[in-house]
Order: C-alpha cells, then structure tokens, then sequence
C-alpha cells in the first residue's frame, strides 16, 4: 500500500531515518515537511540530530514510500513451527559438544 | 459538536476488541469517526500548547540571569517548538490541514492548555513553569505513551526523553533560587502562589464532571483520569516544595493516609471555565504576539514556496 494515501501533500513530507553510529542502520525517527529534499535534510538535522548522536541522515518523500498494510501483520508470522532457525533451539546439542571439550 | 455518525456495529465491535487486547491503531487505518475526531482533537490542543508555552517562556530569554541560563532556556523553548512540528505531523494524517490547524490557533478559533494563558512576570515563573507545569505535562504524557493511537504514543516517547531535561533543568532553577537570597525565596514563594490555582487545573476538571471520560478510558484515548493524574502530580512535587522549606499555597492540603491520597480545597473552576475559553489574564496578547510572529516570518514560508517553485 501507499503511505502517502493518508499524508496530506505527501510529497512534501519526508521521512527522516537517522544513523546513531555507523555499526548501526539508519532508523525512522519521525518526518518534516520542507519544498526538496536539501531543505529536508537541513530542517531534519535542526529537529532530530540537535540532541541525539548521528552520523548520517536520510530523508525519503513519503511518496516514494510503498508499505505493507498494518492489518497485514499476521504474514510475518511463520505459519509452521520454524524453531529450526534459531540458535536457542540447540541447546542440548551445545550442552554435549561443550562436555566433550572438557567446559 | 460533531454529528454523531452511525458506526456499522460489526465493524465498531472489531475495533473495540482489538483495543481491548491492547492493540494499536495506525493512521492508514479504519477507526470510528469519533475516536478519530477525539485524537485529533486531544493531539491538536497538545500541539497548541507547545506553540503557545514556548511564548512565555520566549518572554525570559533576552531577561535571563547568566549566560548558561539563557542558553538552558534558547535550548528548552526550541524543543518545545520542535514538538510542536511532531505533533501536527501526527494529527494532520488524521484528516485536518496543517494550515488549517495553525489559522486555527491564530483566530483563536482552537483550544491551548489553562497554564498558557498565565503571565510570567519573573525569573521565578521560569522555575515554577519548568517543574511544576513540565512536570504536570510529564504525568499526563507519561501516561499516554501507552495510548491506543500508535503513532502519537511513538512522537510521546521522544516528547518525554526531552521534557524529562526541562523538568530536570527547571529543578536546577528552582534550587537555585530556592537556596538563594531571602528576596530569591520571597520571589520563588510568589511565584508558586501565582501558579498553584492554575496548576491544579491543568489536570482538567474532577472525572465526575467529564462527560466523555469513560468512552475516552475504554478507547485508551486517555490512560488515566484526571483526578489520578492530579494525584500522582501531588505525590510527585508536594515534597519538593515542603523539603526546601516553601509554603505550599493551599493551607487545605493535606496527606490522607485512610484513603492514600491528598486532600485539598477545591479551586476555582469558575476561572477554569474562563480561560480556557481564551478569557485568561494574557489570552489576548499571547495570541496577538503569536499572530505578529507569524506575519513577521511569512518571508521565511515565502521564500521556501519560492524555493519549492524553482526547484
């Protein structure tokens, strides 16, 4: 879906996703409205890089913005038991092959 | 008042159930008609109040004692400004214009919180603003973190990291003048006397006397009542004025340790009723400065809608 479908003049507003430190991703912290995307920038680094750490900001039209729609959480949901992807499902395993080492 | 709609009650019923599993509603979407008209109208008075609180407080910043204090103060009043930009961010995707919202204010035609229409006539009022008007703020904001409406309880999160500073600033203000000279003290004292009534008002009136409360509490449109929220507030600051030795202004207040809460004499709702309706003390000014500021700056929207056509 479009976000833009609810935001009043969409493509003046633009999310702002702020990089804490470069071992991070940039995260979405909140919009501003501004003509371009240079003005975006300056107006985005006045109200969210003031106080918190930074290292690098992007501002992205919420025009350009295609989402899932929030009814649609359900599909992130793995319709069969998939425990087998994760770590913490192989404990026992872990508990014999740290024995044999001796830990 | 807005016309009543007629909610389909299947859908109603749906909606109703997930905010009673604790679910939070996004902007895209579908909501009833009047929990949408109750948000924005909650999340465009707190927007108001930020535009309109930064003015008092503005009044102090060529008048502040030091250096660090006036820098404190330029710091505090451009985050409240910048709450501002959060929140009509937040309630324009609720269906009302932007512009609109903030002719609105201009004209006087919407509503901006009790505390904002006071005077703050010295340093003190700086101090007395920044923790007990902050702090009353923090308890109501606080609480609606945990709001239905999901993106207004995701802008309270920052909102509340940065009131938690002006709070913690305006204690640093209060201590220092509440630990200064007696005429620092008789000042302080003034001050809080000036601001209990409206203080104890801002919490609005008692939860007998409004009329939407239990829709508002069922919706998690409010988290908790009025009354709880004043209550918590007591708690929370009483102490602070008796530990330096201030005179609380309500001779009435006390501890009811049966029923575990303050008791104090009623104010005046009379006044309430007033000021909210843009009857206060500096009503009029306040908006008359607002809507200076606003013609003194139409060159900066000017030339960014000149900028946007060049570009």
């Amino acid at each position: 879906m479009k976000l833009a479908a609810v935001v009043p003049e969409a493509e003046r507003v633009y999310a702002v996703f702020r990089q804490e430190t470069k071992s991070e991703a940039h995260v979405h912290v909140g919009d501003v409205h501004a003509p371009d995307p240079r003005m975006a920038l300056v107006l985005a680094k006045e109200q969210f890089a003031r106080r918190d750490p930074c290292v690098s900001l992007w501002v992205v039209p919420y025009t350009a913005i295609e989402a899932t729609a929030p009814e649609d959480a359900e599909m992130f949901q793995p319709a069969t038991d998939k425990s087998y992807r994760f770590g913490g499902s192989y404990r026992e395993q872990q508990r014999v092959y740290g024995r044999r080492r001796g830990a | 008042m807005e016309p009543q709609v007629q909610e389909d009650p299947e859908r109603l019923a749906e909606f109703e159930a997930r905010i009673a599993r604790g679910e939070r509603i996004e902007a895209t979407e579908w909501m009833p008609a009047q929990y949408r008209a109750e948000c924005l109208r909650l999340i465009q008075m707190h927007a108001n109040s930020e535009i309109m609180g930064a003015l008092p407080e503005r009044e102090w910043i060529p008048r502040a004692p030091t250096l660090a204090r006036k820098m404190q103060l330029v710091a505090k009043v451009q985050d409240e400004v910048g709450h501002g930009q959060l929140l009509y961010r937040v309630a324009e995707d609720l269906g009302k214009p932007r512009r609109q919202m903030l002719e609105d204010l201009l004209a006087g035609r919407s509503k901006f919180h009790n505390v904002f229409h006071y005077p703050a006539e010295t340093w003190a009022d700086v101090a007395v603003i920044q923790v007990f008007v902050d702090g009353a703020a923090m308890q109501t904001q606080g609480s609606l973190r945990a709001c239905s409406y999901a993106p207004y309880a995701r802008v309270l999160k920052r909102i509340c990291y940065e009131e938690d500073f002006h709070i913690r600033l305006g204690i640093d203000n209060f201590k220092a003048l509440a630990e200064g000279t007696p005429r620092q003290r008789a000042m302080l004292q003034d001050a809080l006397d000036r601001w209990w009534t409206p203080i104890m008002h801002f919490f609005g009136p008692h939860d007998t006397d409004s009329p939407h409360l239990r829709t508002m509490m069922r919706w998690r449109i409010k988290v908790k009542t009025n009354d709880e929220l004043r209550q918590q507030f007591l708690r929370q600051f009483v102490p602070l004025i008796q530990e330096y030795g201030l005179r609380v202004p309500d001779p009435g207040l006390r501890w009811d340790e049966a029923r575990g809460e303050y008791v104090y004499t009623e104010p005046d709702w009379e006044e309430f009723r007033h000021v909210i309706r843009g009857e206060g003390p500096k009503s009029q000014q306040r908006l008359a400065l607002r809507n200076a500021v606003w013609r003194r700056h139409a060159w900066v929207r000017e030339a960014l809608e000149r900028w946007s056509a060049a570009a």
